[in-house]
């Protein structure tokens, strides 16, 4: 069996080349009947999203899809030839393994990736472009996606900052079920984590911004509390999360800051994000007991920290694909001896059946049970007989010489075609 | 028979000691997935040894002391279990492993101390007093090491430290103080249960409590163990000072246990 695998992805092709080339969902069903008609091409299927767009074909004989997109979408082949990707036999399946696995994806152990293949499966499969070597490779790529993702923390780290302060509040606070959070000053950073924290099930919060009107808005669109900038600190420790991102160029929390409010919280923890540049909150108040202060800085040092975790992991999940191709490969080879199997079986069996017809002629009339045992005894002939050479037949796929021992069986038992004769 | 179980349940346990020390360094993943069976596994035969020897009676039962190891040994798995059950986490089990697998190893060595602790008095108030004043130590270890643990967990989160390993799988700042906190208060009334029962005892034997350096210490424990409840009702102590109270009363409770090599100065044998 022979896979060819060609496309263009976000390492490949500039976003320009790829939005050229992006099927939408409701011209899939075409574009995979149009490859299927390519000229020796069995069975195709076709993944396009917004990072990739992938041709997956198998063949007998071997073929050649790599001029598809550009006649499909009308494009000179010459501008495309740089961006676009060619894998065959092992390498298309280590990249659809990959793929599956998100190892290719722009964001490593991204989990949407997993249900984009299996979509792209469901279509092809359902117009009957994929049945059954694609059919079985694409099922050994959700198992092995599958086994990745248990088996590493691969999609376990947080990048974007918001989630790292989401993660970081969880450390402290476990849940945010029931916390509550002061927003101190506005912007799109802080906007967007404050829609993160919300997600999370925080129960209320405030904002509190050097206009007045801009934190009303925000508490009207978040359903929050507006409080005047003059109460800020008669009232921030109401809050178990602080996020600061205001223009101010000195600290607005300082070190008797963050005393008063321990004291009035009776020293429950309390947790500052600090998005601003420069910097809103005092380091010095992180060395209080029960306080937490984390800086832009900081955010991106654990997202990175994330980032570098998610490598190790990613070369664990490399090291998974590598034996799954391996084990794929072996899968395979011993499915090509399996027609030879068939006919070969089938072939004896029909000289076994004419055997026991001329013998019924010759005997004239036999009891059932004294045809039954006649029966037991020609079948277990031809089993034993068979025995050997299809056991040398599925021992032999691992070894070099598999193809001459697969010739020499057909040969010698008269096996024409590689397909069972029905 | 019930010596059996208990080295079965040993046994057992030293899987959770393996894991405990390996998951300082790292951590395997097969440890992981098979300890919690393991020393499940022992926590029953355990339950099965304690039970079969309270039948079996004075005549076969190992001495009082080995008894009380081995009744302190289960208290804490059981411990471990509960707060697992409850808080999905086994990051106890690095202090309670190693513990109770100590106190069966005492346990099950061969002993030839007496079997009752004080001839004369009624076994059951004994078993009372001292079952009481166990289950109020179990709740002190695990208040005493989730104040070690907030501790660390503090001090990850404040220095920013992403690394991997054992002490970055920590459970949440908050569900440890919970853990802590409701131990302290579970043990509490146990303890001094506990020591009532003690003290009556005491009484109808008219013996002077203050000449033994056992009741003292607890007292002492006991009114630590009052301050660390009271400090953090009154003012929600946490973190560091709770630290450091919990580590005295700890101290207290280990001293009073140990004292004496486990008997009163007044009925030492």
């Amino acid at each position: 069996m022979n896979f060819q695998l060609i496309g263009v992805n976000h390492n490949s092709a500039p976003v320009e080349v790829r939005e050229r080339l992006a099927i939408p969902e409701q011209r899939l069903p075409d574009a995979i009947r149009t490859l299927v008609q390519q000229p020796g091409v069995e069975e195709g299927m076709v993944l396009s999203t917004c990072n990739r767009v992938e041709l997956l074909t198998s063949s007998k004989q071997g073929t050649d899809v790599r001029g598809f997109l550009p006649t499909y979408f009308g494009i000179n082949p010459e501008s495309l030839n740089s961006h676009i990707y060619e894998f065959r036999q092992q390498d298309a399946v280590r990249h659809v393994f990959r793929v599956a696995s998100s190892l290719d994806s722009m964001v490593v152990g991204e989990p949407q990736i997993l249900g984009q293949v299996k979509e792209a499966y469901a279509i092809a499969r359902g117009l009957g472009a994929v049945h059954s070597a694609l059919d079985f490779l694409l099922s050994r790529a959700f198992a092995v996606a599958k086994r990745v993702r248990s088996e590493t923390a691969i999609g376990s780290s947080n990048v974007s900052v918001s989630s790292v302060a989401v993660q970081l509040a969880e450390k402290i606070f476990g849940s945010l079920k029931g916390t509550t959070v002061y927003m101190v000053g506005a912007g799109k950073m802080a906007e967007l984590a404050a829609r993160r924290l919300m997600a999370n099930g925080v129960s209320a919060i405030f904002f509190s911004n050097r206009t007045h009107e801009r934190a009303l808005q925000l508490a009207e669109a978040f359903g929050g509390e507006a409080v005047p900038f003059e109460r800020l600190y008669e009232t921030a420790d109401r809050a178990d999360i602080v996020l600061t991102s205001t223009g101010a160029a000195e600290f607005l929390f300082q070190r008797q800051h963050g005393e008063r409010f321990l004291a009035r919280r009776r020293n429950r923890p309390m947790f500052f994000i600090d998005i601003s540049v420069p910097r809103n909150i005092d380091p010095e108040v992180n060395r209080l007991d029960g306080m937490f202060v984390y800086d832009i800085d900081d955010l991106q040092a654990v997202a990175a920290g994330n980032t570098a975790e998610r490598q190790r992991e990613a070369e664990r999940a490399e090291q998974i694909v590598q034996a799954e191709v391996e084990r794929f490969a072996a899968r395979l080879k011993s499915l090509a001896v399996v027609p030879t199997i068939l006919s070969l079986q089938e072939q004896c069996e029909t000289i076994r059946q004419a055997e026991m017809d001329r013998i019924r002629g010759k005997l004239g009339n036999i009891t059932p049970d004294q045809e039954a045992a006649i029966d037991a005894m020609t079948r277990g002939i031809v089993n034993k007989l068979l025995h050997t050479p299809i056991t040398t037949l599925k021992s032999s796929v691992a070894e070099p010489e598999a193809a001459s021992i697969h010739d020499i069986i057909r040969r010698i038992f008269n096996l024409n075609s590689g397909k069972p004769t029905k | 028979m019930p010596q059996l179980w208990l080295y079965v349940a040993l046994s057992l346990y030293g899987v959770g000691l393996l894991y405990a020390v390996v998951s300082l360094w790292g951590g395997r993943p097969i440890l992981t997935r098979i300890m919690l069976p393991a020393v499940g596994l022992g926590t029953i035969f355990h339950f099965v040894a304690l039970v079969e020897y309270g039948m079996l009676g004075p005549a076969v039962a190992p001495s009082f002391l080995h008894q009380m190891e081995s009744l302190l040994a289960f208290l804490l798995m059981a411990f471990f279990f509960v707060v697992y059950f409850r808080y999905k986490t086994a990051s106890p089990g690095v202090a309670v492993f190693p513990v109770a697998f100590l106190l069966t190893v005492l346990a099950s060595a061969p002993s030839s101390l007496a079997n009752s602790p004080s001839p004369g008095v009624s076994n059951r108030w004994i078993i009372i007093h001292v079952g009481l004043i166990l289950v109020g130590y179990s709740a002190l270890f695990f208040s005493f090491f989730a104040s070690i643990l907030y501790l660390i967990q503090e001090r990850n989160l404040k220095a920013k430290a992403t690394g991997g390993g054992f002490w970055s799988r920590l459970p949440a700042l908050a569900t440890i103080d919970d853990i802590g906190y409701k131990c302290l208060v579970f043990g509490f009334p146990f303890m001094t249960l506990g020591l009532i029962a003690g003290s009556i005892l005491a009484e109808a034997k008219q013996l002077n409590l203050f000449r033994d350096p056992k009741i003292l210490l607890s007292i002492l424990m006991w009114a630590v163990y009052m301050v660390l409840l009271y400090t953090r009702w009154s003012a929600g102590w946490r973190g560091r000072r709770a630290a450091y109270l919990a580590a005295f009363a700890f101290a207290a409770a280990v001293l009073a246990w140990s004292v004496n090599s486990g008997w009163h100065r007044f009925i030492a044998p």
